[in-house]
């Protein structure tokens, strides 16, 4: 796996909004430039900080959507939570020039590059695929041939993150497999399942894959995030192979 | 700098000097981990003090029980930005242990060790004084697998990773040795007040 990462010196900075992309009705993605580029690596997160005029801040973590390979401007898909602080300041005043502060990249456990093997399998829930997209498309702009599976649970068809580019992907039959399921949706054309992640499920998405995964990554509530790695303990996966990221609150 | 057109929201003035540099205040209890949620039976449960790799005392869960309870209610503050007012923790303080246990810490830093593998650096100053427990209950109910059951540590004065879930021993060390997190950018110490987030803060 990717070596630890020694040090976090990472300042705060100005970043501008240089592109603003309505995913789904809730997810909006931003994407920034940012005053001091940075290298960073799949899964990573930035913290983003909020300044009002009498100097309150507010900050919160990200996890980065785009891919180091895509440049310098980071992506963040941003989930309008009800009763947001942050998260309504993103959806209903940023505009295309603001700036606002961040600092990254954060986080040396939730990460994977080509270079830490394959099969991988990826489970995300809601806007916990953030992370995770980052990986698939590393993969892809790598031209890796890795087996990935990724197993993304959503509410609805509509509320779901990348579909386009994830079913692009899927269709490239080049070693990327997605699962989708939705638990808000009786029945679905668009769906592999039609219900929340349960032992079942895990079990047919595990016999998909050439082999046993060689590391896990789940993000997503905290839920969701119990109910899969349940499941795949059930299932004889390794508890010290999986990895996992839970969306606070 | 200021963000244009954010106004944000104001913590009410009688808490604002409990809540430290970066944080919000959430009514919710959050769950962070790295990996899977471990499930750890009471009859599998241990808890071992160890000086190096030289184990010092071992109790099980029912030997740990019969030690001297404390209650205890503190703030506390995760490295994500949430802070939570007013916690209310039941179980054994470390002083009581090392009482317990017969023995003079017999260096300065420590290591506290999980079922899960994972592990976390806490300074002894940090420890003694009444400002660590084993705890055991929260808000009066034993402590769910989610927030680290059947126990944990709590160091409340320092962010909340410190303050290891599913605990099964505390290890004495010569030198400050980085844990689980403070080995992946984390800060070694962790002080909310300084704001000590990660290894540049």
């Amino acid at each position: 796996m990717s070596d630890p990462i020694p040090a976090i010196k990472a300042e705060w900075q100005r970043a501008t909004i240089t592109e603003i992309v309505r995913q789904t009705p809730r997810v909006v993605s931003f994407f920034l430039q940012p005053s001091h580029p940075f290298a960073y690596r799949p899964g990573q997160h930035v913290d983003v900080r909020l300044s009002a005029p009498d100097g309150y801040q507010a900050q919160r973590s990200y996890s980065i959507a785009s891919t180091p390979e895509q440049g310098e401007i980071i992506e963040l898909a941003i989930e309008r939570l009800e009763d947001g602080e942050v998260s309504a300041f993103f959806h209903e005043v940023a505009t295309i020039g603001d700036e606002i502060e961040l600092r990254g990249p954060i986080g040396g456990h939730f990460i994977w590059t080509v270079e830490d093997g394959a099969p991988i399998l990826l489970i995300g829930g809601g806007s916990g695929v953030a992370p995770l997209i980052s990986m698939v498309r590393h993969r892809a702009a790598q031209q890796s041939l890795a087996p990935i599976l990724l197993l993304y649970s959503a509410r609805t068809a509509d509320e779901l993150i990348f579909h386009d580019e994830l079913q692009m992907f899927n269709q490239s039959g080049n070693g990327f497999d997605l699962v989708l399921t939705l638990t808000r949706e009786p029945s679905s054309q668009e769906s592999d399942y039609t219900r929340r992640i349960d032992p079942a499920m895990i079990m047919d998405v595990l016999a998909r894959m050439p082999s046993q995964p060689k590391e896990v990554f789940v993000c997503g509530s905290n839920a969701f995030v119990n109910a899969a790695a349940d499941a795949l303990i059930g299932a004889d996966i390794p508890a010290a192979i999986i990895r996992t990221e839970r969306y606070g609150v | 700098m200021t963000t244009r057109g954010f106004t944000g929201r104001r913590q009410p003035p009688e808490i604002t000097d409990r809540i430290p540099p970066g944080q919000t205040l959430t009514d919710d209890f959050p769950v962070l981990s790295a990996g899977p949620t471990p499930r750890v039976r009471t009859e599998d449960w241990s808890f071992t003090l160890k000086d190096g790799p030289k184990p010092l005392i071992k109790w099980s869960w029912a030997e740990f029980n019969a030690l001297p309870q404390t209650k205890f209610t503190r703030d506390i503050h995760c490295v994500t930005a949430w802070s939570k007012l007013d916690t209310p923790w039941q179980g054994v303080l470390i002083d009581d242990i090392f009482a317990e246990a017969g023995i003079e810490p017999p260096t300065e830093f420590a290591l506290a060790h999980s079922f899960d593998g994972y592990a976390t650096n806490v300074p002894v100053k940090d420890l003694v004084g009444g400002k660590a427990m084993i705890a055991t209950f929260y808000n009066g109910q034993p402590l769910t697998a989610d927030h680290g059951g059947p126990a944990r540590l709590l160091v409340p004065h320092l962010y909340f990773w410190k303050s290891a879930k599913w605990i099964n021993g505390l290890q004495f060390t010569t030198r400050d040795e980085p844990g689980f997190w403070e080995l992946r950018g984390y800060h070694v110490y962790g002080d909310p007040w300084r704001e000590q987030r990660y290894t540049g803060d």
